[in-house]
């Protein structure tokens, strides 16, 4: 490793601050598509239902890669102006991860129990109010878990914008491979990288679980380290939850207390 | 319209009676007294399939009279409460609210599908209470009362607190207005399902099996607070219930049914103790 000089470590640095900021650009239009066709999904009216089917399908079917190059190289013809790499890329991501994450969000309204709806029409709530104030804060906790795995995803599958000249990582790497030769350590270090990112990552996606998941009065597990400390400093709400159970008399009131 | 292309099937005993004017009594209702008339079911026919659960079916609700619903499962009882309840639609017939329409609305002089818009202004006049509770989770009891009140009433957050606390008051759980659903007990929670109902001030309360998902222990708790709110409050109450005893407290009505028609009806002494209908009999022996 000590052939890599320090302009050739700043590019693979380099290359991580790309990586990072095409993925949270990527996943901010990701999660705005996803929630957008995903509810758009469980519209009543056929015709929206059918639309996003379509968008989702299409997506689904097609590959990130093409549609990136699609977007870079096809789009001018029409249009007759060019995106800059960065952006073509953060477009063909967004829209291509978003369409999976629409499925996420579908499968979690779906999964809520019909009683909530019920409840909320018997209480004359619009529409709207119905997906905002009771569907999708129960639904959004089971969104989590699958998001983290597309996150991930989509960092990973943040190396394919290399190849439109992008430099981060994957591009970083083949540069110093080509001015050093040298392809085991080039590699090792940017596999680390990469398991980097997506470990922070995870471990912000577990903190954003437990606190949606304290959001619906399920006390996250008991469990001693690092992000337990996290998650109950940061937000004063699961405090409430989380205090009462470890202190034992909620538990009780669940099987007696009936005044 | 079903019922006039099969002349063998026998006209449904309850039709075009004033079911819950006291009517086996033989009493007749003064309106001005007893109020007027405010639910009506005219010839409403609900299926599943090729199944018919409600077959035209005439039923008229005076204001401020304890209803209740008995018979076999399948016999179409919650689904009379999901129909007032917008839950289900009829697939004929129609069914009004003080005179105004529930499942329709005029367009000119045509009577077409209500809208949703319409069916929700209608409906704000009922209240339903589930048999799985169904409180949100995702909101602390305070909350779940307080909401509907003041997204959909309009009710400032204030007046809708207060409201809200007299009503835990009411089911005996002020102390609990800090905690999630997930917190309480089954009894507990239903009894909140029944203030939550209440805030939004209904005329009308539909009670479907409250107590059936309860664990035996915690029924009287419920029991008790639905006793009080019909002895002293003039809410309308349509109650779905296998408690037979509670039926016989709070009604000044029994409706027996079966097969999706109401067999036979009178005020709570009457069907319990001199059923006209063998049916009757059989169920009741069956369950009390």
């Amino acid at each position: 490793m000590s052939d890599i000089s320090w302009g050739l470590w700043k590019l693979l640095l380099n290359g991580v601050w790309i990586t990072v900021q095409l993925t949270v650009y990527s996943a901010a239009l990701g999660v705005v598509v996803a929630f957008g066709i995903g509810i758009a999904r469980t519209h009543r009216l056929r015709i929206v239902r059918f639309l996003s089917g379509a968008y989702f399908e299409i997506f689904r079917g097609t590959s990130a890669l093409i549609f990136m190059f699609w977007v870079f190289f096809v789009l001018p013809l029409a249009f007759g102006w060019q995106l800059v790499p960065m952006w073509a890329a953060v477009l063909a991501l967004g829209m291509t991860y978003g369409a999976y994450g629409s499925e996420i969000v579908r499968g979690a309204i779906a999964a809520v129990s019909p009683g909530q709806r019920e409840a909320a029409i018997a209480l004359s709530f619009s529409p709207a109010q119905q997906l905002r104030k009771v569907i999708l804060p129960q639904a959004w906790p089971e969104m989590v878990p699958p998001f983290n795995n597309l996150a991930i995803e989509l960092l990973k599958g943040t190396a394919l914008v290399s190849l439109l000249g992008v430099p981060d990582i994957a591009f970083g790497a083949q540069l110093v491979r080509n001015a050093t030769t040298r392809s085991a350590p080039v590699y090792t270090i940017i596999l680390v990288m990469y398991f980097v990112l997506a470990f922070v990552l995870t471990r912000g996606m577990r903190v954003v679980e437990r606190h949606a998941k304290a959001g619906i009065g399920q006390a996250p597990p008991k469990r001693a380290g690092l992000t337990t400390t996290l998650s109950i400093g940061k937000q004063t709400s699961p405090i409430g939850p989380v205090a009462r159970t470890a202190a034992g008399p909620t538990t009780g009131a669940a099987t007696e207390g009936e005044a | 319209m079903s019922a006039d292309s099969t002349p063998n099937t026998p006209k449904n005993t309850a039709s075009g009676n004033d079911v819950a004017s006291g009517a086996a009594s033989g009493a007749s209702t003064n309106p001005a007294v007893d109020g007027s008339e405010l639910i009506r079911f005219d010839k409403v026919t609900k299926r599943f399939g090729s199944h018919t659960v409600l077959d035209a079916l005439d039923m008229n609700v005076y204001s401020g009279k304890h209803v209740t619903l008995i018979g076999p499962s399948g016999s179409g009882k919650t689904t009379i409460l999901r129909l007032l309840m917008t839950l289900l639609k009829p697939d004929e017939g129609t069914i009004t609210l003080a005179g105004e329409y529930l499942t329709h609305e005029k367009k000119g002089d045509k009577l077409v599908p209500a809208s949703d818009k319409h069916s929700r202004q209608i409906r704000k006049n009922i209240g339903m209470v589930f048999q799985q509770f169904n409180l949100f989770p995702n909101m602390k009891v305070l909350r779940n009362i307080t909401e509907a009140p003041v997204h959909v009433l309009g009710l400032d957050k204030d007046a809708a607190e207060e409201r809200a606390r007299e009503l835990l008051d009411l089911v005996g759980l002020t102390e609990h207005l800090d905690k999630y659903p997930t917190q309480l007990s089954g009894g507990q929670q239903q009894r909140v399902a029944i203030a939550r109902a209440l805030a939004m001030r209904p005329q009308v309360l539909l009670l479907d099996e409250v107590t059936s998902a309860l664990d035996p222990e915690l029924v009287a708790g419920v029991l008790d607070v639905l006793r009080d709110i019909a002895h002293t409050t003039d809410i309308t109450m349509l109650c779905v219930t296998h408690e037979m005893n509670f039926a016989r407290d709070i009604s000044d009505c029994v409706m027996m049914f079966d097969a999706g028609r109401v067999i036979e009806f009178g005020p709570p002494e009457q069907i319990f103790t001199d059923p006209e209908h063998e049916r009757t009999r059989e169920f009741l022996s069956a369950v009390l």
